[in-house]
């Protein structure tokens, strides 16, 4: 279609263009967190995070080193300080201009003396090295501030990750809900697979009556919202003992994905080849042999992309969570309401919320990119006929 | 017990025992109840083949209407009970809904519940619609469909952190860090906004969340339903002067229509049931409150299981057209 269109160079430019800015739009907010989580609180609340990608003129505020503690003694009534005021680590960015106070910020040159008054000085070089000095009065007490212009390179830290994943001090960490999220989240994916495959061979291959009518039921469940579910569901868990806890929320769980597995499996297993069951059926195949050794593994892609479809549900979930997981004792916790709980206590935090926030979401957007191709097939299977 | 020791277990005995039952059931109907063999061998072979399909069925059957069936009739006696001291009920008849529908924040979940279902589901459908023609005959449109179709796997609240960085609003004096206050700054505004507490305004700010996770969706099976249009009426079209535009609305749309409505009812259910972005970014502050939040107020705060149950009841009779829809629909097909 391309050569009888015959595109004009001017509408392909459009045409890409339009799409990159499409793209960026959507890549965007996710990109914001992404790049947020690995800078530090300061750095976030500093400057917008798209400038950090960029090496970018900063003034840093810095302090000498202690004088109480480290002035050396010259004789005469003298004392100085000596150190880098970057500190032991060796600094990435390029200094560009200093100054000793806040009115007069890039007063000075790198490699400059400035003269504080009444004798005092001090003297900093481009690599950081300084020399404070002066009398007993003036090198004590609080050290001298330094406001560095300097231009720094992209800056970016592991530390948020370390915090809120390993830190064992950190009572808001993520890895216990990380470890309650995979809790819920495998046992109700692999569970309604099981179940609705059989459901689903039965409604596709076997003749029965009310078959008709089943499958329409199947249909008319996909839409209940599981709203309605939750006071009903509670109350009957808490009457026969199970009451809040993991299994609570594997049997919801796999009630509510089974009419989107029955459906997608059926769907599919539908437009499996008749021949090739009606010759096992010919050879003396039990409908359980059918099932088992042909249907299965031809049903695989289905199957994959039902589990896609149900971990993310789960990965992702709250309001099942919350109803039917988490206690008062807070032991239950998953990451998606650590973080709902984190945006309360921690709102301005942004370091620990980004941090937090991609840690949920990494694993879900790994499977994601690893198993796109089947999510499509299945999002196609369950919509499109 | 350590909980994933314990999921490992429930693993092994929820596969075991789905898979110990199909079996054993099997094996009892096929060896033990109605034996294929002796003088009656046919007449049992047929009796077991009509059981089987039961069998296979019966745990999807229990769970289906313990956990989606049950649910709805219990849901809708509640709603016409109070809950009275000591575990009583009381018959109220529709005291619940009256007294919802007298309440001010009530009014503001249904009104904001259908701004929701307008806007959302048109433009994610639309910007789907765009992206899915944009890309179809890019060389590099796969990896632009998989970006724009990237945010389908991030849970809600994740995308609520996303966008309440991207509408974070800093003192006017100090650097912004929102990126939409930044470009609102740099484009002449006057001083940053608080984006979520404008009222009005504020709800489309939550719609953007949705509308960002729901467009993919809609430009994966839009664009599979586009490459599906026979080239032949395409061809047709360009050799008799229709401009692209005249293809695009005159020519594929009207093919598509279908699938169009399909992705539209789909959208238009996930709006209804929208709840997690709203209890993240606004909890229902500055009038932004909708229908399942409400509903999770009335529920487990308020502690009021008969107006929660009504408000839930209205988000059923609201999925109602849709789901007889589907059904009408899925029954034409199999005939």
């Amino acid at each position: 279609m391309d050569a009888i269109a015959g595109r004009k160079p001017i509408v392909v430019w459009a045409l890409n263009i339009s799409v990159v800015l499409l793209v960026l739009l959507w890549l965007f907010p996710t990109l914001g967190l992404f790049v947020s989580s690995f800078r530090t609180g300061d750095q976030i609340t500093a400057s917008g995070w798209w400038s950090s990608l960029f090496a970018s003129e900063q003034t840093l505020q810095i302090r000498a080193a202690d004088p109480d503690d480290n002035r050396v003694d010259l004789g005469n009534g003298r004392y100085m300080v000596e150190g880098n005021i970057f500190g032991e680590d060796a600094f990435g960015g390029e200094m560009t201009a200093w100054g000793t106070s806040s009115r007069n910020l890039g007063a000075n040159a790198p490699g400059d003396t400035a003269d504080l008054g009444d004798g005092e000085t001090f003297t900093l070089n481009a690599d950081g090295t300084y020399v404070w000095e002066g009398d007993d009065d003036q090198i004590s007490g609080r050290a001298q501030r330094v406001f560095v212009d300097a231009t720094t390179p992209p800056d970016f830290t592991l530390q948020n990750y370390n915090f809120v994943l390993f830190d064992e001090n950190n009572s808001e960490g993520m890895a216990k809900a990380f470890f309650n999220t995979l809790t819920v989240v495998i046992p109700a994916t692999i569970i309604p697979i099981l179940i609705a495959a059989f459901a689903a061979y039965a409604l596709a291959w076997m003749d029965f009556p009310g078959r008709a009518i089943l499958i329409a039921i199947v249909v008319g469940l996909l839409v209940v919202p599981l709203q309605l579910a939750l006071i009903p569901l509670l109350s009957l868990h808490n009457a026969i003992g199970i009451g809040k806890g993991y299994l609570g929320v594997w049997l919801a769980h796999t009630g509510f994905g089974l009419p989107l597995a029955i459906y997608l499996l059926r769907n599919y297993m539908v437009g499996l080849p008749r021949d090739i069951i009606e010759n096992a059926k010919v050879d003396g195949a039990t409908d359980f042999q059918i099932f088992t050794k042909i249907i299965l593994p031809l049903s695989f892609p289905a199957l994959a992309s039902f589990a896609i479809f149900q971990f993310l549900w789960t990965w992702n979930d709250l309001l099942v969570a919350l109803v039917f997981l988490i206690d008062a004792s807070g032991q239950t916790t998953v990451m998606t309401k650590q973080i709902v709980e984190l945006l309360g206590t921690r709102g301005g935090d942004w370091e620990i919320l980004a941090t937090s926030a991609f840690v949920s979401i990494a694993v879900p957007l790994a499977v994601f990119f690893a198993m796109q191709k089947y999510l499509v097939r299945g999002l196609l299977a369950g919509s499109v006929k | 017990m350590h909980p994933a020791l314990q999921g490992l277990l429930t693993i092994v005995i929820g596969v075991g025992g789905c898979v110990g039952y199909f079996y054993s059931a099997n094996l009892f109907l096929d060896k033990v109840l109605f034996k294929a063999e002796g003088p009656n061998a046919g007449r049992n072979i047929n009796r077991a083949n009509m059981i089987r399909p039961w069998l296979f069925l019966l745990p999807a059957i229990i769970a289906l209407g313990l956990y989606l069936a049950y649910p709805v009739v219990a849901t809708l006696r509640l709603s016409f009970l109070e809950r009275l001291p000591g575990n009583e009920f009381g018959f109220v008849g529709f005291d619940n809904y009256s007294k919802m529908f007298a309440e001010p924040k009530f009014i503001e979940a249904m009104k904001n519940n259908v701004l929701w279902l307008i806007i959302v589901p048109a433009a994610a459908t639309g910007f789907g619609l765009l992206a899915a023609q944009l890309t179809d005959r890019l060389s590099w449109g796969n990896i632009a469909k998989s970006i724009v179709f990237m945010p389908m796997a991030i849970s809600f609240v994740g995308a609520a952190v996303i966008f309440k960085l991207v509408y974070e609003a800093r003192p006017e004096d100090v650097a912004q860090i929102g990126i939409l206050n930044h470009l609102y700054l740099v484009f002449g505004g006057a001083e940053p906004q608080q984006w979520l507490q404008i009222p009005f305004w504020n709800n489309l700010f939550l719609m953007v969340v949705l509308i960002w996770i729901q467009t993919g969706f809609a430009m994966v099976i839009l664009s599979a339903a586009l490459r599906g249009i026979p080239e032949e009426t395409v061809e047709a079209a360009i050799i008799d002067g229709a401009n692209p535009f005249q293809i695009f609305f005159k020519i594929k749309i009207p093919q598509i229509m279908s699938t169009i409505v399909v992705v539209w009812t789909t959208i238009t259910i996930a709006t209804l049931k929208v709840f997690d972005i709203v209890f993240a970014m606004t909890n229902g502050q500055w009038e932004t409150q909708v229908l399942a939040n409400y509903m999770y107020d009335k529920l487990f705060r308020a502690n009021d299981w008969g107006m929660g149950s009504a408000s839930a009841m209205i988000i059923m009779l609201m999925v109602t057209p849709i789901l007889v829809w589907n059904v009408y629909n899925a029954r034409k097909e199999m005939r």
